[in-house]
């Protein structure tokens, strides 16, 4: 395929250019989200191929359409009467003037001059753009049918809440493991995995073909397995580090207001609670549970002003919490003592749920653990500032299933909601992974720094995604074209220009070369060898 | 150069146009070809556009004569004053002009010469001229006596037999043509129906 594509031909600043393409170049070799250069008179522009269309010069072909049988009439007609035009969105602009030259790639502020030639971008402008892999920056993978690598900022990346999107089986959790391993890396972060699906510890699923080595098989010495579920983790073959157990005394009502639908509470029931915690105190879970049917009890709702149904709809709902089998009334050790302490020492956690998969479990612990985790954060960070001591390092919390604890109902007041709205204040933020990105408060959406999404169908989720993205309606073509695999739309400020790629391989020996260099020991071979075993 | 070929005489002439008269009946230059003619420094450019052959004087038609011979050749010998009262001529479109070296597609400042002779011009010459097809719109532009499409058809018919890959010429003369006519569709498929080998 020839590197000259075409020239340009109209545009503007705020829609992007149109180019017409030249008869040597095919529609049908282009592609939505390809990169091309436009040279134009003082500065080439850096920008992405959005749209593809096909154009007669003259409406009367496409009544009585030509006799395309004809080779001669075909060949003549091509690239003449009838064309293709690219729609292209300059997004950058790279040399060219002195500051582009010092500074590296600027936003446009202006567009190409009529009939500036565009050519596809060769593999050293996506360089110039995307920046080199080094200490800072992470291949997560390559543009499409190019070589090059695209590289994420994660020194950049972290100092914001992220979301990874797509619908079921895109490659989140894929994508999310690559990004971890490249925050563990070289962000200088340190993450908490609240792993719902036992996938980011030690092995991870695959369609079709064994389990993938997940983080602590990669990094032993970086990344602790938390176990919900001791048994189901032995079971598994993971050799965990702690084994989390939650008081009833660690609950409060704010994580109660999280699963008011799952436990099916009415507002009176979520009102009640609060009154209960005000009541009794820390020990309020047990001691409303606790509360027998009888002549006083109806004496006491009365007194608080809880009807008699509310009470018994907040009684079952507590009850299924009480049944949780991580539940205790007293948590021998401290669940968030110990996090915090590994994180200090610059490890990173991952939670693993074992086989308490329910969103309840995975909300109220979540939920709960961060709670007092911010909360450790915050004290020392406000500390750290007034006495000038060292800041705690900065944490990235990832959450599946965010919409569960940051959809408009409730985002505004459980701490997930604070900390997306914080930025990063207390040097905390969160990667939230989401298949439907509707579900969760616009606010939040917007105040994720990066976001990287793989194909989304729904028009809703689509659409809040890219709420506020410049060019939203141009990247929604080019997201809604995504491969259902392996393929993913990132746009932020992580990178330049919103990109997309195919997403780095994950999952054969190669891959576990490149992503964890030096780290192939005797240890992790035997692992592998036994998780093939247990596969089997 | 080769040996030019001297086809006629500018018995009428304009800015746009010339006419000239055959030395010998019926020996016009094929529809769509390529003549020249001098007006030093001067050289002008046409494309035959027309052609006719008629009695000397106007208003007074020939008559049939063969009622009585066998054949057509017979009329002419039995009546040899004929070829002295008929005449053929041709009209040229002018498109172009040369002076020194340089070849310009488009009008000469002044128009051809009375009695200047006219050449038809052979295929190296044909090849220079055709290197640029900007002349198609010079006919596209005139009205002409004859139609458009066959005009140009004829002319570009005529240029191919001078490469050797005439479908590569007549597909770029058909691009461009495809430029010139961008919002008359007929005429252009009605040209490329009449061009395509
Ligand atoms: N980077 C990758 N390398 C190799 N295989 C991949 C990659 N990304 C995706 N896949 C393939 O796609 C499958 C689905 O990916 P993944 O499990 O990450 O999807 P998901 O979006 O998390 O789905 P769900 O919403 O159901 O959790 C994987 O099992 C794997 O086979
Ligand atoms: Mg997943």
């Amino acid at each position: 395929m020839s590197e000259h594509l075409g020239i340009v031909v109209s545009g503007s600043l705020s829609k992007g250019v149109e180019v017409r393409l030249d008869s040597s170049a095919s529609v049908e070799d282009m592609a939505g989200g390809r990169y091309v250069t436009i040279e134009g008179k003082k500065q080439r522009f850096f920008g992405m191929i959005t749209d593809v269309n096909l154009e007669v010069i003259d409406p009367k072909l496409t009544l009585t359409p030509p006799d395309m049988a004809d080779p001669f009439i075909a060949e003549v007609l091509d690239g003449t009467s009838t064309y293709g035009t690219l729609h292209i969105l300059p997004m950058l602009t790279i040399g060219g003037e002195a500051t582009g030259l010092i500074e590296g790639p600027q936003p446009v502020k202006t567009v190409p001059s009529h009939f500036s030639t565009v050519n596809l971008a060769s593999d050293s402008d996506i360089e110039l753009v995307f920046g080199k892999e080094d200490k800072g920056r992470f291949w997560i993978g390559n543009p499409l049918d190019m070589e090059t690598k695209i590289c994420l900022n994660l020194t950049e990346l972290v100092k914001r809440s992220n979301g990874i999107f797509g619908k079921s089986g895109t490659g989140k959790t894929f994508l999310t493991r690559i990004l971890l391993i490249g925050m563990l890396q070289k962000s200088q972060a340190v993450n908490l995995i609240f792993d719902m699906h036992n996938e980011y510890g030690w092995a991870g699923t695959r369609e079709g073909a064994p389990p993938v080595k997940a983080l602590k098989q990669l990094f032993p010495s970086s990344v602790a397995v938390f176990a919900l579920d001791e048994e189901n983790s032995r079971r598994r073959g993971v050799s965990t580090d702690f084994v989390v157990r939650i008081g009833y005394d660690e609950i409060e009502p704010e994580d109660m207001v999280l699963l008011r639908q799952t436990l099916n509470l009415t507002e009176p029931a979520v009102e009640a609670v609060y009154q209960m915690r005000r009541k009794f105190g820390k020990n309020w879970l047990q001691r409303t549970l606790d509360i027998k049917d009888a002549e006083e009890t109806r004496d006491l709702l009365k007194d608080m002003n809880i009807h008699e149904s509310t009470f018994q709809n907040l009684q079952r709902g507590l009850a299924t919490i009480r049944r949780l089998p991580f539940i205790e009334p007293h948590a021998p050790v401290n669940a968030v003592i110990s996090i915090l302490e590994h994180l200090d020492r610059g490890m990173n956690v991952v939670l693993e749920f074992g086989r308490y998969r329910d969103v309840t479990s995975y909300v109220l612990v979540a939920n709960m653990l961060a709670r007092r985790i911010y909360a450790q954060y915050q004290e020392r960070m406000e500390k750290a500032m007034g006495e000038d001591t060292a800041k705690p390092t900065p944490l990235v919390i990832t959450i599946e299933e965010a919409h569960k604890f940051l959809n408009p109902e409730v985002a505004s007041n459980t701490i997930f909601g604070t900390i997306a709205r914080e930025m990063r204040k207390y040097n905390v933020t969160l990667l939230v992974i989401d298949q439907r990105p509707s579900g969760i408060d616009g606010e939040v959406m917007s105040q994720l720094g990066t976001k990287i999404t793989c194909l989304l169908d729904n028009e809703r989720d689509i659409d809040s995604v890219l709420a506020g993205a410049s060019g939203k309606s141009e990247l929604k073509t080019v997201l809604s074209k995504l491969e259902s695999k392996q393929q993913t739309l990132i746009f932020g400020h992580a990178v330049p220009m919103p990109v997309v790629v195919r997403t780095r391989e994950y999952g054969s020996a190669e891959s576990y070369r490149d992503f964890a260099p030096g780290q192939e020991t005797d240890i992790g071979k035997r692992a592998e060898k036994d998780i093939e075993e247990l596969w089997e | 150069m080769t040996e030019e070929q001297r086809v006629g005489e500018v018995i009428e002439a304009s800015t746009t146009d010339f006419v000239a008269q055959c030395y010998e009946l019926y020996q016009s230059p094929p529809l769509g070809s390529l003549v020249k003619t001098r007006d030093e420094p001067v050289e002008l450019y046409g494309i035959v556009y027309h052609a006719a052959t008629a009695g000397f004087e106007t208003g007074r038609r020939p008559i049939a004569r063969g009622k009585d011979e066998a054949t057509e050749e017979a009329i002419y010998q039995s009546s040899p004053q004929l070829l002295k009262l008929l005449r053929s001529e041709f009209g040229a479109l002018v498109v172009g002009h040369r002076q020194g070296d340089k070849l310009y597609h488009y009008l000469p400042p002044k128009p051809a010469r009375i009695h200047g002779f006219v050449y038809l011009c052979q295929p190296d010459e044909v090849k220079e001229f055709s290197q640029s097809l900007a002349f198609l719109n010079i006919l596209i532009n005139t009205h002409l006596p004859v139609s458009t499409e066959e005009l140009i058809s004829a002319c570009l018919r005529q240029m191919s037999q001078v490469y050797e890959d005439r479908h590569a010429f007549l597909v770029a003369a058909g691009k461009e043509l495809a430029i010139f006519l961008s919002g008359q569709f007929n005429q252009l498929k009605a040209i490329l129906e009449r061009i395509k080998q």
